[in-house]
């Protein structure tokens, strides 16, 4: 029943070619690599940001720093979500000042994980711009917030889940839609839900 | 995921799986403690109470650090600056304090129980920080969170915690705390000052140093008192630190990858000497580091526990 229900969005080629154009799109944008920096938000954002930084090496040669952001004590649902999130690490071990930051997650929904990384990264510095990147936007935005770089845009109902699966952490790369009622096997995820 | 509890009274009885989700979180909060700035937003609104009815520097410092890093807003109240002075009791005292709408609240006293019996007449969050002999459950945390810093790992290893046991409330956070989690515990001191009821611990229980020493990964040494000379529960200080001191002769009978541990204030050349305190293998300070970490782990996810939450969880 429930794979009947569920609809694959991206598969690994067109996850592959949409991480690709981002990276492409980033560079033409700053006109190359050399102001760069990039933070993914933990998990899936993270390894996005591996990838377009890898991505990144092989068209200009340039090892870009990436870093790892934890947004969960910036939420502002901490105090009022019954399950508290786990606090992982955050690991910006460059200075931000005066760089161009690309902001990576995985999916772009409500924009309330991207506001809590926007606070948490004032405090580590004032980078020159921020810009988002994501590899889907499925709209619902709460707050004005924009991405700059979006791998694909895809319509979905308020109440659907929205899952993003990398070899990485799931052993397959994959977009994945559930819709409203189906419930996923793993609860864990950020704004994608 | 939360803890099972909204206080933190003690470790006796604690599950593994909060003692681990507690070390798990203090490592992303001790990471905050490497930034530029060293804040972040999650106790923003709430209140928090310190309380001490005992004299304390490090303890009350570094809870009142923990609470501003998490950005709660925080008061320090000593009963030798209060009402207790003039004769108020401890309920009434701390009802007042809750009906300036406080959310939790932070004691430490000479009397053991009085933070469980805060819980019986408090709506907030109580943190035990010391109580009488009984447990000092966030020392323990930071020490056992210090151990699995250096080994990452604490199942298997063999804790020796030499001293004043029969006083030390560290001591016993501590022996639950890694019980609990699987390292193999034992107690060396002067027969007076070992605990009646050591044996109910369970662990492995010494009167000589030099046999207790042997093949220990941590050796934590405890504070002598030396207000309790008086006492007479040993003859001087100079024939405790011969048969119980920890100097560096003695340290070649621990494993190779050892560590030494000290909760402070030292008494230097009593029970540990100056090159063992300031040497390669001591971790104490990083045990003060620590604690600011173990502690912003527990406001923080005793803030998340709150009575409404029990009803709601099923969903």
């Amino acid at each position: 029943m429930k794979n009947k229900k569920k609809r694959e969005i991206l598969d690994k080629s067109k996850i592959s070619r949409a991480v690709t154009r981002i990276a492409h799109e980033i560079l033409e944008r700053n006109s190359g690599a050399e102001s760069l920096v990039i933070v993914g938000i933990l998990t899936r954002g993270a390894i996005l940001a591996k990838r377009l930084a890898a991505i990144i090496k092989d068209i200009e040669g340039v090892d870009l720093p990436v870093g790892l952001m934890d947004i969960s004590l910036y939420r502002d649902d901490v105090n009022s979500n019954p399950d508290q999130p786990i606090v992982r690490t955050t690991e910006i071990l460059f200075d931000i000042s005066d760089k161009n930051l690309i902001l990576v997650d995985d999916v772009l929904f409500t924009g309330r994980t991207i506001r809590a990384a926007l606070s948490q990264l004032v405090e580590f510095g004032r980078s020159r711009t921020i810009q988002l990147a994501v590899l889907v936007d499925r709209g619902h935005r709460q707050l004005p917030i924009r991405a700059d770089y979006v791998g694909k845009n895809i319509p979905t109902n308020f109440d659907d889940n929205v899952r993003v699966y990398f070899q990485d952490s799931d052993d397959i790369d994959e977009v994945v839609l559930y819709p409203a009622g189906e419930k996923n096997s793993e609860p864990e995820g950020g704004d994608g839900k | 995921m939360k803890l099972s509890s909204r206080h933190l009274l003690q470790l006796e009885g604690v599950p593994k799986k909060d003692l681990e989700l507690i070390l798990d979180s203090a490592v992303s909060f001790r990471e905050i403690l490497d930034r530029p700035i060293k804040k972040v937003p999650p106790l923003r609104g709430k209140t928090v109470v310190n309380v001490f009815y005992e004299p304390s520097t490090r303890t009350r410092i570094s809870f009142d650090l923990a609470e501003k890093r998490l950005s709660a807003d925080t008061i320090s109240f000593s009963a030798s600056a209060s009402s207790v002075k003039k004769g108020e009791s401890l309920k009434d005292t701390v009802r007042n304090i809750e009906a300036m709408k406080i959310d939790m609240v932070v004691v430490r006293h000479r009397s053991p129980g009085v933070p469980y019996y805060l819980t019986q007449c408090l709506d907030a969050n109580i943190i035990n920080a010391g109580d009488g002999t009984h447990e000092h459950p966030t020392q323990g945390l930071l020490d056992i969170f210090t151990i699995r810093q250096k080994y990452k790992r604490i199942k298997g290893l063999r804790v020796l915690l030499v001293g004043d046991i029969k006083h030390s409330r560290v001591a016993r956070s501590n022996i639950w705390g890694l019980k609990t989690l699987g390292a193999s515990v034992a107690i060396c001191g002067p027969t007076t000052l070992l605990p009646y009821e050591a044996e109910r611990f369970g662990i492995d229980i010494y009167t000589d140093i030099n046999e207790a020493m042997e093949g220990v990964d941590v050796v934590n040494i405890l504070r002598i008192q030396l207000e309790r000379q008086k006492a007479g529960l040993f003859p001087s200080q100079r024939e405790y630190t011969n048969l119980f001191g920890i100097s560096r002769e003695r340290l070649k009978r621990l494993n190779k990858n050892f560590t030494i541990m000290h909760p402070g204030p030292m008494n230097r050349g009593v029970e540990i000497t100056n090159d063992v305190a300031d040497g390669p293998a001591s971790v104490i300070l990083d045990q003060v580091t620590n604690g600011q970490a173990v502690r912003m782990a527990v406001l923080y996810l005793l803030s998340g526990v709150d009575e409404r939450d029990s009803s709601e969880d099923s969903e």
